[in-house]
């Protein structure tokens, strides 16, 4: 099995893991982390597609490798706008759950 | 190959990107200012992408940097995307010269909503223009990842605990759409090493590739628009959030990812075996459309009735994948459809703002204490009734114009069935205005805390009218927004 | 099995094993911990792909920036120990998740089995181009991210910008302006200021290296940023340097100067070469230094902010 076969498996793997993480973890930071590992895992698929795109003195394509860059960034801005969310939550209500029956309060008006 | 005039279409991305940049260096009031400055710029780039489309009869296209594809990206005007530039260009300033009172910046200072509001308002006019304009399905992603960034924040701008728990929730949504759809979008480049649109739409075969990635990436975009049943994050984010932000949310920004979901389905996969996919979200939609508005019916406010009277109408709009894809009656489906994302757009909007002016009076959006209401605020009940005719698609309105197109394509495909949720989703939005209008038109009498402002539900009414209005669009208009549309076979109408 | 297939094997049933620890561990606080760990496996298997530019920003923001991110929040959050969570999830929901999760990883694993014999690549396009309007570059991964996709590298940087926005919004309404909070609450001991003290000064190094060689060799504008940022962290924990108040003129024109400096240069392109983002031909080289530079100094103060999050102070 070559590198990038294994990368490819190990990427499926990591999208699978995650993916039941982020569904069955009720806790918003373990879903963050899920949704971490799903976004790696989708990375490594790039990452083999890349490698298998070796061609013309270069050892990987370099479109996929620049996809897999600027994906890290904009996975990285979002953890951060995740963790702030989830701290201010858990700051001004004492509560980190996303039920939404957690939050509706009967007969109240809101706005 | 660019066009003469190709420039226009990257002007229309940075021109909102321009504002953004200038507003967070500058601070302060000129957030405001620059928006609204900008906003007849990018109203007159749409217009004028339109009428270029129009006049050559051609989709335009421009070649960023000068490089083609599939190394470089392209940007590409057909008259889908640029009808949905105009309603945009129409819709976000609206929005922006409705809510100048709430956002307004204190003299001489800052504040935290204003700022996050007037930037976050230009970044999603940025990412819908690209969203429509985008040829290439990574900056399509970065598009969605724009709009994302914008939309989030405007949710939990008053920052209420249920506000920041909602915005999370779409958040975490929105999120697992995008990575779902980058999945896709890696699969797609690993078979065919392109991701224009165009090439892959001429090189696509039915390879267990292919439908892995369009499985991926529809479950991303369905998720992003709240098609039943991955619609839960939307009724609270869109109830909580400020009127005028709302509007956006619910008008436009859900129908970006509707949007991307279409030019997946009939822009890259034309030539496939389509038929089952496109009944399976037909009955997903059709779901949506009952089952949305079932849930309508139910609620005590107003924002939220309004919110899930969005996830039902949502459902209406997926039933043009079924009707559109049919071999006979396709461009009945894809004008009903088109019609639908527009009469939504522009009188779910109105609603909204509606719905602002009116808690904004009253103090409190409880329908059961609408008592009388109707007299207090005649424009704004006006504007409400006029909003839900066009969702029960009753004529005449632009709902009614596309409830109208759909039904004709049902005949013509032979495909009954879906006039089920069409006359049964109206019947039941006929229910849920009457919800709203029957206290409000009868005794009683309610406390107005403030006068409505006259400004604010003139916008809404303006908004309406143009959802009303839609029901004269000449024939033309439907040849207008078919320029571009790749027939199944790979032939381009 | 040669040596290297069986460290190959091993790490990937490593990095699949920690990602196991991170979504089944009890405790939060274990859990990121292991996804740290996890950041930086990672980084090992992208060396393994021939990807040293994305091994190098994994490493420093997966791995690194991440993982600071991460670890603040799990403490702040366990600080917060009273904070309710809600019902752990149903046998259904689990059994649910399970059979989707297997189907996804299962269809992508057979996908990623059967992937076309003859692979497409835009390598051949890429390499012929460089000596065009890549200009020179010896590293076609900058080419591609500064020239042909220069458009997503823009926007992605204006994402970056939003997101700041994004977090300063989530706080009070009487702290906006203020500095965030402090990454580090107690004082720092000795050793950490000493680790700062060396560190960070060679770490601004290593990062200005990585993005001047980013042109020809790996690196650039996004790992070398990252490094800096990072060794910017560093100081903070160390309380070297302080978050800087957010209302600072700065810090907005350092944080928009990337984006900027880049749509201006695509501007004038229109003029310079006949399209926007074009590049004139023999000027292309030093132009996207030009542009990279204002980049590292955009990254470099993003993501820290990022980190810090919103302004304090004020009434809660």
């Amino acid at each position: 099995m070559t590198p990038s076969v294994l990368a490819g498996l190990v990427g499926a793997a990591l999208v699978g893991l995650g993916l039941y993480g982020l569904i069955s973890n009720p806790h918003p930071l373990r879903k963050l982390l899920a949704f971490n590992l799903v976004g790696s895992g989708v990375f490594l698929v790039f990452g083999i597609v890349a490698r298998r795109g070796a061609a013309a003195g270069f050892a990987f394509d370099p479109v996929p490798q620049a996809m897999v860059i600027t994906g890290i960034v904009v996975a990285f801005a979002a953890s951060a706008l995740a963790v702030a969310l989830i701290l201010r939550l858990a700051a001004a209500s004492g509560k980190v759950t996303l039920d939404p029956r957690a939050w509706t309060k009967p007969g109240e008006g809101g706005q | 190959m660019t066009a003469p005039g190709g420039e226009l279409l990257v002007f229309a991305v940075l021109t909102p990107v321009l504002g953004i940049l200038l507003s967070f260096a500058r601070g302060g009031r000129a957030a405001e200012a620059i928006t609204l400055a900008l906003a007849p710029v990018g109203l007159v780039l749409a217009g004028f992408v339109a009428w270029l489309v129009a006049w050559s009869g051609a989709p335009l296209v421009y070649e960023i940097g000068g490089l083609a594809p599939p190394l470089g990206i392209a940007l590409r005007a057909d008259g889908a995307s640029a009808t949905m530039m105009v309603v945009t260009a129409l819709i976000v300033p609206a929005a922006a010269f409705y809510a100048r009172e709430k956002f307004a910046t204190p003299q001489g200072g800052e504040s935290r909503s204003a700022l996050t509001f007037w930037i976050m308002l230009q970044a999603i006019w940025a990412a819908l223009n690209l969203v429509f304009l985008g040829s290439d399905l990574f900056n399509l992603y970065v598009a969605l990842e724009l709009l994302t960034f914008a939309a989030v924040p405007l949710v939990c701008i008053d920052g209420r605990p249920e506000t920041l728990a909602a915005a999370l929730r779409y958040l975490l949504f929105a999120l697992f759409g995008s990575i779902s759809y980058l999945l896709g979008v890696a699969l797609l480049y690993g078979g065919y090493g392109t991701l224009d649109i165009v090439l892959l739409g001429q090189k696509i075969e039915g390879t267990p590739l292919v439908w892995t990635a369009a499985a991926l990436m529809t479950a991303g975009l369905l998720a992003k628009t709240a098609l039943f049943p991955l619609h839960i994050w939307l009724p609270p984010a869109h109830a909580n959030a400020p009127a005028a932000a709302s509007a956006v949310l619910s008008g436009l920004v859900v129908k970006g990812s509707f949007f991307l979901a279409l030019r997946l389905w009939f822009y890259v996969l034309p030539g496939l075996p389509i038929a089952a996919p496109a009944a399976l979200l037909g009955a997903l939609g059709g779901c949506a459309a009952l089952f949305g508005s079932i849930l309508a019916l139910r609620q005590a406010r107003l924002k939220l009735l309004v919110a899930y009277s969005t996830v039902a109408q949502i459902g209406y709009l997926f039933l043009m994948f079924p009707l559109a894809a049919a071999p006979a009656g396709g461009a009945l489906g894809w004008s009903g459809g088109f019609m639908q994302v527009l009469a939504h757009a522009f009188a779910k909007a109105a609603m909204f703002l509606s719905a602002g002016v009116l808690a904004e009076a009253l103090g409190h959006d409880r329908i059961a204490q609408f008592g009388g209401a109707a007299r207090a605020l005649p424009l704004t009940f006006l504007t409400l009734g006029l909003g839900g005719l066009s969702l029960m698609g009753l004529p005449p309105s632009g709902g009614f114009e596309a409830k109208w197109f759909l039904l004709r394509a049902c005949a013509a495909s032979g495909q009954w069935i879906w006039a089920v949720p069409i006359l049964g989703g109206g019947l039941l939005a006929g229910g849920y205005v009457f919800r709203i209008l029957a206290p409000a038109l009868g005794d009683g009498e309610v406390k107005v805390k403030a006068s409505p402002r006259r400004s604010q539900e003139l916008v809404a009414l303006g908004l309406v009218v143009i959802a009303l209005a839609l029901a004269f669009a000449p024939e033309n208009f439907f040849e207008f927004i078919r320029i571009g549309r790749p027939l199944a076979g790979g032939g381009a109408s | 099995m040669s040596v290297l297939a069986a460290l190959d094997l091993g790490l990937a049933l490593l990095v699949v094993g920690v990602a196991a620890w991170t979504v089944s561990a009890r405790n939060l606080f274990a859990a990121v911990v292991g996804y740290v760990a996890y950041g930086l496996l990672l980084a090992l298997v992208w060396v393994r792909l021939y990807a040293p530019d994305v091994a190098l920003t994994e490493a420093a923001v997966g791995g690194g920036v991440t993982g600071v991110l991460l670890v603040t929040a799990g403490k702040r959050l366990d600080a917060l120990a009273s904070a309710e969570i809600g019902a752990p999830p149903g046998r259904g929901l689990k059994i649910f998740a399970g059979a989707l999760a297997a189907l996804v990883a299962g269809a992508l694993a057979w996908v990623v089995l059967t992937l076309p014999s003859t692979p497409p690549s835009l390598a051949p396009a890429a390499a012929e181009a460089a000596s065009g309007p890549g200009a020179g570059l010896g590293n076609p991964i900058t080419a591609v991210l500064i020239s042909y996709r220069s458009f997503d590298t823009m926007l992605e940087k204006v994402v970056l910008i939003l997101a700041v926005l994004g977090v300063w919004s989530v706080g009070a309404d009487a702290a906006w302006g203020r500095a965030p909070a402090p990454l580090r609450k107690p004082e720092p001991d000795g050793a950490m200021i000493l680790l700062a003290q060396v560190l960070a000064p060679v770490g601004l190094l290593i990062g200005l290296h990585i993005f001047w060689v980013g042109a020809d060799a790996p690196g650039g504008a996004f790992q070398g940023g990252a490094l800096l940022a990072a060794m910017g962290m560093v100081a903070m924990m160390a309380r070297l340097m302080a978050p800087p108040r957010i209302d600072s003129r700065k810090l907005r024109l350092a944080l928009v100067a990337g984006p900027a400096v880049f749509l201006v240069v695509g501007v004038a392109g229109l003029m310079l070469a006949g399209h926007l983002f074009a590049y004139p031909q023999n000027f292309a080289k030093p132009l996207i230094l030009f542009i990279e530079a204002f980049m590292v100094v955009s990254i470099a103060v993003a993501l820290p902010m990022l980190v810090s999050g919103p302004p304090d102070g004020g009434a809660k």
